[in-house]
């Protein structure tokens, strides 16, 4: 089996009272997307910072592409790349001096630090405006240039924190289909903080949640689906009331029932056969349009999650 | 080495032209008040060392220096460039000295400046005929520049203590400039309590290289501080 790119063992960071990571051990295989997930105020960015030895952990250890995060941050931070909570670009430089910077810190000899600049901001399509101040860009093309300066020398692990976060519906989309297309282009690993379950969900091939510093699962998000949120049903339709909601969370196959805008959302336990409750349903009075089995979104695994913890 | 290098390129990119011609303006109209105003007004006893080029030698690039570095530091951490920067190989040591050497030589570099552009036109305009003049004593002018470039280091490496413990520029150059008027009337009453026979034993030159001498200490203990502050686990904390 190959060596996991990220090892963490009982990794800790505390400030003061604060516990920031309490305990996290993880791995995380080459050559994937791995998403970090968890709230506000998780412990997301401390890894992040724990991982690039940015930061002294309390307790614990963690390697990185081999290297101890104590005694050996620097060959970390030489060979890997980081988008961290702001995009860190220079507003009063152009978008090939951002670039060029990265580069020269990375000793990139000059012709090819000039090749990498033309061929990351052609793949982006912001060549045209290469020589333009930063500072006169919009939000989303300088998110395009931080990625593009978080790849740029060819690092085998890059870590982003939240590279969609405060981005409307269609920018975000737009990113993140940029984000994927590099990605796999340059077949690098990702460490990929979010909060947003439908970056996770369309980038990742592994998840890990964490709340309150403490890491809560890991899985592939196929897994967690089918081992925390379990087969759904969804019944469309009208005249669901509070009595037939009780009937059915009496049933042993119904998990949890609930209504949201006239559908009946069922989380079974097992692969039930949903004809005996729509019977039920039906012969209780209501009316039924539609029924639609299907999984778990990894946002409800989230929230179950979220929930179960704070239980 | 390649790493300060590389800082210099950046801050002379980032912080000097800062993108465009216009920032060009400020060290330009400095130079123009130092190396044309000035000289023209004064004329040939410009190039004889008065008490007004020493004060103007070690002003101008001290202000231009303590208004610079809270920007070259406190003002990364404000923009959000600086956390970026610590995430990649790049040392400590050479972020710090990049930003300090590009601030002093520039500030240092426009007094240079101004002070040649005036002995140029000094001698075109104002001169008397008889032949090229220079700044004289010529001792006294070299004791000026060496005391001109340890201010300069002295307000970029107080700079950078200030603005390790600051969120905004706005606050490091506010402090900055309550601490200049500290430094010189502290500088004042520290002379004051001198014996006053001492001080009238020593020649302007001598006066001089005591100031460099207690200066140069002040540098080193300053340079050194900023040195161990400047570490990547706590200015991610700050």
């Amino acid at each position: 089996m190959p060596e996991p790119l990220i090892h963490i063992e009982h990794l800790s960071r505390f400030f003061g009272p604060v516990k920031a990571l309490d305990d996290l051990s993880l791995e995380v295989p080459a050559g994937i997307v791995f998403g970090f997930l968890g709230p506000n105020g998780a412990g997301k960015t401390t890894t992040i910072h724990l991982l690039l030895g940015l930061l002294e952990p309390t307790t614990g250890q963690a390697w990185v592409l081999g290297f101890d995060t104590r005694t050996q941050a620097e060959a970390i931070r030489a060979r890997s790349g980081a988008l961290l909570e702001f995009a860190g670009l220079y507003e009063r430089m152009s978008a090939q001096d951002n670039l060029d910077l990265y580069g020269r810190i990375s000793h990139m000899p000059a012709p090819a630090r000039q090749a990498r600049i033309k061929e990351l901001l052609t793949h982006l399509e912001l060549w045209d405006r290469r020589r333009d101040l930063v500072g006169t860009w919009s939000r989303g093309m300088k998110q395009k240039l931080a990625v593009a300066r978080a790849l740029f020398h060819h690092p085998p692990l890059v870590f982003l924190d939240e590279p969609t976060a405060g981005f409307d519906p269609l920018a975000a989309a737009a990113l993140r289909e940029d984000l994927a297309g590099l990605v796999a282009r340059e077949g690098v690993t990702v460490f990929l903080n979010t909060h947003n379950l439908t970056e996770a969900e369309k980038l990742c091939a592994q998840v890990g949640v964490i709340r309150q510093g403490k890491l809560v699962t890991v899985g592939a998000p196929d897994e967690l689906r089918a081992r925390i949120g379990g087969p759904q049903a969804e019944i469309v339709g009208c005249g669901f009331t509070e009595q037939m909601l009780a009937m059915l969370r009496e049933r042993p196959e119904v998990a949890h029932a609930e209504v949201h805008n006239s559908h009946l959302v069922l989380e079974l336990r097992g692969e039930s056969k949903m004809g005996p409750l729509v019977s039920l349903l039906v012969h209780a009075g209501a009316e039924v349009e539609e029924v639609r089995r299907g999984k778990a979104s990894l946002e409800d695994v989230f929230l179950t999650l979220m929930e179960e913890e704070q239980r | 080495m390649n790493d300060i290098w590389t800082m210099m390129w950046k801050e002379s990119k980032d912080l000097v032209f800062q993108g465009g011609w216009k920032a060009s303006i400020r060290p330009l109209l400095l130079i123009g008040i130092m190396g044309i105003y000035l000289p023209l007004q004064f004329g040939l006893q410009w190039l004889a060392f008065s008490p007004i080029e020493m004060f103007v030698i070690l002003w101008i690039p001290f202000s231009v220096i303590i208004s610079f570095i809270g920007d070259a530091i406190a003002g990364e951490r404000e923009r959000h460039t600086l956390e970026t920067l610590l995430a990649s190989r790049i040392s400590d040591r050479a972020i710090l000295l990049g930003k300090v050497v590009v601030t002093v030589g520039y500030a240092w570099g426009m007094a240079l400046g101004g002070l040649l552009l005036g002995l140029i036109l000094v001698n075109l305009f104002r001169g008397n005929g008889g032949g090229w003049m220079f700044y004289h004593p010529f001792d006294l002018f070299l004791e000026a520049l060496a005391l001109s470039l340890l201010t300069c280091i002295l307000g970029a490496s107080a700079g950078v203590l200030v603005s390790l413990r600051t969120s905004t520029v706005r606050q490091a150059q506010q402090i900055l400039g309550i601490g200049t008027f500290v430094l010189v009337f502290g500088g004042i009453s520290a002379l004051q309590a001198l014996p006053a026979n001492f001080v009238a034993s020593l020649t302007y030159s001598q006066f001089l290289l005591l100031a460099m001498a207690v200066i140069a200490v002040l540098d080193a203990i300053l340079l050194g501080v900023s040195l161990v502050s400047f570490r990547r686990s706590r200015l991610i904390l700050s």
